[in-house]
């Protein structure tokens, strides 16, 4: 009885099943999303407090969460290629970065863009905000090791992989003391979103491009991982082929 | 225990006989801290007020300046394989690199601190907070630091790259460091809650830095 | 529809998010599509997978 990890292992088996999984992914993100869009357009109120702007609330939000999941799936896919020594460990791992990167840097414009009608600034050094600033840091530190490793692919897979893992330990530690330094240095007011509580005509547009970001997220993956395999494919069919020529001149040349 | 003992020796007296590289640290840390009243103008004030945080960074980035060089001596010598299969353990090893460059480059940076301070109107009472906390934090950046050695072993773009790979992870360090300064410089504040956190960082990377090195190290060398 | 005093914000944001998405999406779409080509082509020329070279590493192709 395999698990669902050890059967798609295979990248064959991966390519078919995303094959058939992708249209309905995406399918479903296109129609949640416009679910949300019409919900945060058309029903959800204005603030009391921030009026309209909360309406950027409704990417920025998802943004920041899909920021932090992006680099979750790299510790996680980091820690099944180191440990497990799983195929597609790699690829997923390498597919999310950009993606991830994309998502930390709308959440981190949004963030601005939400920031200047809110707080008349187009930056504040509040802990949520510097905290995306960080991930995004160690989204930019994944993508540049790999990149200076591209000539070397496996290895690039393995050091990126230790990278990730000491990012994700290091995390909630950043995390915590970038709360605390915000503590130490009390900013202007910074607005809690909605007040004590949020109003579920807020929250409901909410959840909904949440689930959509997030469905969007999956599918990108995927799309991303079935180019991966590809791309893999024609290196080693390329590599495949050199060979043989070299082969080849080395026959008739004796 | 006699062999790792051996082993930080060695690099000390490599550090100690290519002189250049604690000079270098110790010759940009004061470069750098000289720039800052020129760049924000000599209001003695202001530089008392952002003292702390400058030398914190300043001593950061020369801290990074000699991280490169970790493991870089012993690979072109082959004697980081040697040491790959020798009897210690390559955590031990990394471990001994990480102990060494902190006694040859942040002990230094350390006891140099003090003096920028005074280019810097530091306040009277943080100076010995500033070297307590520099001598408690530094290990991490030491032990860290040799992660992004170990990761950049093959790289060309070495030095920039292990400053982006790294830096972040000093983050919690830094923050700690200041707060600790800062309880004593402007109460209220907590400087018991920031050693504690700075040491339990520190703590943390000794452990963290030479397993994940290690890692990174096996992959490169075998 | 009246978004307020602060309206160009809101539709900056939307639009920089639509953007990127798109930009994604178009680069996921042609990055395939290159790796399809490659692939059809090198097919085509007879190179076939698992020739007699050794295995390949993780990560790499079946």
């Amino acid at each position: 009885m395999q698990t669902l990890t050890q059967r798609l292992a295979n990248p064959t088996r991966f390519m078919e099943l995303s094959r058939r999984i992708l249209p309905w992914i995406s399918g479903l993100a296109a129609l949640t999303l416009a679910s949300g869009l019409y919900l945060a357009f058309f029903v959800a109120p204005p603030d009391y407090q921030q009026g309209e702007t909360v309406k950027i609330m409704f990417i920025h939000v998802p943004a920041a969460w899909l920021s932090m999941m992006g680099y979750l799936i790299i510790a996680v896919s980091s820690f099944g290629l180191l440990v497990f020594r799983h195929p597609l460990a790699d690829v997923s791992a390498k597919a999310a970065a950009p993606i991830g990167a994309a998502f930390t840097f709308l959440a981190l414009v949004t963030g601005s863009l939400w920031g200047k009608p809110m707080w008349g600034a187009y930056w504040v050094w509040d802990a949520r905000l510097t905290s995306v600033l960080i991930l995004f840091f160690l989204y930019i530190g994944q993508i540049a090791l790999r990149s200076a490793l591209d000539e070397d692919p496996a290895l690039a897979g393995k050091l990126t992989a230790v990278l990730g893992l000491v990012g994700v330990v290091i995390l909630p530690v950043i995390r915590f003391s970038v709360d605390w330094w915000n503590t130490l240095h009390q900013p202007a007011s910074v607005l809690r979103v909605g007040g004590p509580a949020i109003h579920p005509s807020i929250l409901v547009p909410l959840l909904v491009m949440a689930v959509g970001f997030t469905l969007l997220f999956f599918a990108m993956h995927l799309k991303a991982m079935r180019n991966e395999i590809l791309r893999r494919r024609v290196r080693s069919l390329t590599m495949a082929e050199v060979e043989r020529a070299a082969r080849f001149e080395v026959r008739t040349a004796e | 225990m006699t062999s790792i003992w051996a082993l930080i020796k060695r690099d000390l007296l490599l550090a100690a006989r290519d002189g250049g590289a604690t000079g270098t640290a110790l010759g940009f840390y004061l470069i750098v801290i000289a720039l800052m009243p020129l760049g924000l103008g000599p209001d003695m004030q202001l530089l008392s007020r952002i003292a702390p945080g400058v030398l914190w960074i300043g001593l950061l980035l020369a801290a990074l300046l000699s991280l490169g060089r970790m493991f870089d001596t012993d690979q072109d010598e082959g004697v980081l394989e040697a040491l790959a299969t020798g009897p210690l353990p390559l955590e031990l090893v990394a471990a001994a690199k990480a102990l060494a460059h902190w006694i040859s480059s942040c002990v230094p940076l350390a006891i140099l601190a003090p003096v920028l301070g005074l280019l810097l109107n530091l306040d009277l009472a943080a100076y010995p907070i500033l070297v307590g906390t520099v001598l408690v934090g530094s290990p991490a950046i030491s032990f860290l630091g040799c992660v992004g050695a170990a990761l950049t072993l093959r790289s060309r773009r070495g030095g920039l790259l292990i400053a982006l790979l790294v830096l972040p992870l000093y983050i919690p360090t830094l923050i700690f460091g200041i707060s600790a300064i800062s309880a004593v410089v402007t109460p209220p504040g907590s400087l018991e809650a920031s050693l504690l956190l700075l040491s339990a960082v520190t703590i943390a990377s000794l452990v963290i830095g030479p397993i994940a090195a290690a890692a990174a190290l096996r992959a490169q060398l075998g | 529809m009246d978004l307020g005093p602060h309206a160009a914000f809101i539709w900056a944001s939307y639009a920089v998010v639509a953007l990127v998405i798109a930009l994604l999406i178009a680069w996921l779409i042609a990055d395939g599509r290159q790796q399809q080509r490659r692939l059809e082509q090198l097919e085509a020329r007879g190179v076939r997978r698992r020739s007699a070279r050794q295995p390949f590493q993780d990560g790499g192709t079946a």
